[in-house]
């Protein structure tokens, strides 16, 4: 008994003595998958998020192009440091309102960052806003977390209607350079994201008069995909669209391959492609896929470059699209609240509202940062990759080609 | 033509079906035990195949490695933690291994990271061509074992000696020990054999799918439709169920759509259990 006294005293000193030290940092929530089906790209992100903090608080000269990047933390609070307090949210939107509502409530962070699934995104926002917090999504697509009227959510991604664009656009030129181009399959997954990412390739596809002969929803927590990949067959387009998390799109492969099924080429969006674990596991089934990316590694001694190296001397692996875009969401966070010189979140809201970064600030190929009054960022952009070998590269748009395109993909022939 | 792949793909996943549920149905039966972590002992077969290929070793191993480790996995949360929860309620029994489920999922976090792993290609990864047919070995073999499996599990149970010890002290645990049996002995061997089982599945699964520390969740929800639809503690009716999903689930997939396939096959299930709540092979 006296014992349990005496731990219980000497934990309430070590909190005493932890709590004023503190005082003087920026808290930021992070929301992520830590567990889960997409828990590999939500740990990934949140690896990227936590470097993105430790080259803000550390001096780093050699990165000084990137806003509030270099004296070592936010020259503007004091050199006040980021603390990133982050919490799992399981993939789950009900996980991701209450954890986002204990980050605010509890932890008092001045932001809040995410989120990876677009559904989570949906309802953590929607907590954001309730409490007058900014909200900054780095990563999740789905047309309408922006447009709901909400004035505390900004979204630097770019979106699926800019993503779309830039396939129709890819497809007219591939058509126009005689490649066979008529018909076209869009499969989703079926939560928010494949949804309304396949919603918007469909619209686009219908507006631009390619056929499309099949849209085919599936669930992504599907342990077979034997019966899509024998509708594709059965309907047998030139170009599929693949809208898919991590597994589905390995078992995609998989099936393809088993079932002696491909198209002229697949465009995947994204997401489970370029899961850090796609190339390693089915990259020798899927060669010439396309994919996109705004991230790329770019020359030796380039900032990006530098990042990478950072990335991988923490994580070991290479750092993905996907984790590149949450590192970007910090980075604009940052700049916001520098410029702000303040934690109080209304003042960070006005500073995110006059972002106005330039591509050379960014790590992404943007074309830049503004938000619109919905919070969206009009200048998101991106370009399409194909995976050669064991990369990806950059082929389309040609001029930030580092390859020439390959049509039609290989596959694992 | 098409239409005789989607038919033959679904038997083939519905064997894999069978086999992962068949060790689930197997501590039913003897022990009227759910086992919540069932899920998560396919798991740990699927990464004894991994560790297996680190070793530079074959497809021929996998199944036995898996099969081995898993066993002793299961003789030890029988005597670690089942033995002590069976003198609880109804309720923490249940719940006690829904711990160990989440204990598990969390220790391969831990061991294995989140990344998504697949087996290197060997023998067993590729395709039989049948005349335009296109048969998955893996999906073969895995359904082949499956078969055996529950042959072999049926066997044991009706035909032998030390089957009818088993079925004794899940019938009455006291009477089968005056009678000499030690009850014990044959649980820890009934949960050794359920989760081997499992093992096995896992192996035999892991050549064809992506997994990681979180697969069993997805394959554990399968599992308990299997196991009620082809009766609580019948191995040939898991076989059956397995098979009779798998194949419901192609043809529903191909013919209406891959998004209403479970629509189709959870109906199914249920107008099954609502004329024959049992199961199929089940005895009430």
């Amino acid at each position: 008994m006296r014992n349990r006294i005496w731990l219980a005293a000497a934990a309430l000193a070590a909190g005493v003595a932890i709590a004023p030290a503190s005082a003087a940092d920026v808290k930021i929530g992070a929301i992520y998958p830590l567990s889960g089906n997409a828990a590999n790209a939500g740990r990934s992100a949140l690896a990227a998020v936590q470097l993105a903090v430790d080259i803000i608080n550390n001096p780093h000269p050699d990165l000084a192009t990137l806003p509030s990047v270099g004296p070592g933390g936010l020259s503007n609070l004091g050199g006040a440091k980021i603390v990133l307090i982050a919490a799992d949210h399981q993939g789950n939107p009900a996980e991701g309102q209450s954890q986002t509502l204990r980050l605010i409530t509890q932890e008092k962070v001045a932001a809040m960052l995410g989120v990876y699934q677009s559904n989570v995104a949906f309802t953590a926002t929607a907590t954001a806003e309730r409490y007058g917090v900014p909200f900054i999504v780095g990563d999740s697509v789905a047309a309408n977390i922006t447009g709901r009227g909400f004035k505390w959510t900004f979204r630097t991604t770019p979106i699926a209607s800019d993503f779309a664009a830039n396939y129709m656009q890819f497809l007219a030129d591939m058509k126009q350079a005689g490649h066979k181009v008529d018909s076209v399959a869009i499969v989703n997954e079926n939560t928010d994201y494949g949804t309304s990412v396949g919603g918007t390739v469909l619209a686009q596809a219908k507006a631009h008069g390619i056929n499309v002969v099949a849209q085919i929803p599936y669930s992504a927590n599907a342990t077979d995909v034997t019966a899509q990949v024998l509708q594709l067959k059965s309907k047998n387009p030139d170009v599929v669209v693949f809208i898919s998390y991590t597994a589905d799109a390995i078992l995609y492969m998989k099936t393809m391959k088993n079932l002696d099924y491909m198209p002229q080429m697949v465009i995947a969006d994204d997401a489970g492609f370029s899961d850090p674990t796609f190339v390693p596991s089915v990259g020798n089934l899927a060669q010439g896929l396309m994919n996109r990316s705004t991230w790329a590694v770019g020359e030796p001694g380039s900032v990006t470059y530098k990042i990478n190296e950072l990335f991988k001397a923490k994580t070991g692996r290479e750092l993905d699209d996907t984790s590149a875009r949450s590192m970007q969401a910090m980075f604009v966070l940052a700049d916001a609240i520098n410029r702000a010189g303040s934690t109080e979140p209304a003042k960070i809201q006005k500073a995110l509202q006059e972002t106005d970064l330039k591509p050379d600030q960014l790590i992404m190929g943007f074309s830049g940062v503004k938000f619109d009054q919905t919070g969206q960022n009009t200048l998101a952009a991106t370009y399409l990759i194909q995976l050669q070998g064991k990369d990806y590269v950059p082929v389309w748009p040609a001029k930030s080609a580092r390859a020439p395109l390959r049509w039609p993909m290989t596959g694992w022939k | 033509m098409i239409l005789l792949q989607a038919a033959v793909s679904g038997l083939l996943l519905g064997a894999v079906y069978a086999l992962f549920s068949s060790g689930l149905t197997l501590i039913w039966g003897m022990m009227n035990f759910i086992n919540f972590a069932h899920g998560e002992f396919v798991m740990l077969g699927m990464y004894v195949a991994l560790v297996v290929t680190w070793g530079e070793l074959g497809p021929a191993v996998y199944a036995p490695a898996a099969a081995v480790v898993l066993f002793g996995l299961g003789v030890i949360v029988y005597a670690g933690l089942i033995r002590h929860v069976m003198r609880g309620p109804m309720l923490s029994q249940i719940l006690s291994t829904f711990g160990l489920a989440l204990l598990l999922r969390y220790s391969a976090f831990y061991v294995f990271k989140s990344d998504f792993r697949t087996l290197p290609d060997s023998s067993l990864s590729s395709t039989i061509d049948l005349g335009g047919i296109y048969l998955s070995k893996a999906q073969l073999l895995a359904g082949v074992v499956a078969a055996l499996l529950a042959l072999g599990m049926h066997v044991l149970l009706t035909r032998t000696p030390l089957g009818s010890r088993m079925l004794a002290v899940a019938e009455d645990r006291s009477a089968a020990m005056l009678m000499g049996i030690r009850p014990d002995r044959m649980q820890a061997l009934a949960w050794g054999l359920s989760a081997a089982s499992a093992g096995i599945a896992g192996a035999l699964m892991a050549i064809a799918y992506p997994f990681s520390p979180s697969v069993g969740e997805t394959f554990v929800l399968t599992a308990f439709v299997v196991v009620s639809l082809g009766g609580f503690g019948s191995v040939p009716g898991a076989m059956i169920a397995g098979l009779t999903v798998g194949l419901v689930e192609a043809l529903a997939g191909y013919l209406i759509g891959p998004i209403y396939k479970d629509i189709v096959v959870y109906g199914l299930f249920v107008a099954v259990l609502w004329i024959r709540p049992q199961g199929l092979l089940g005895t009430l």
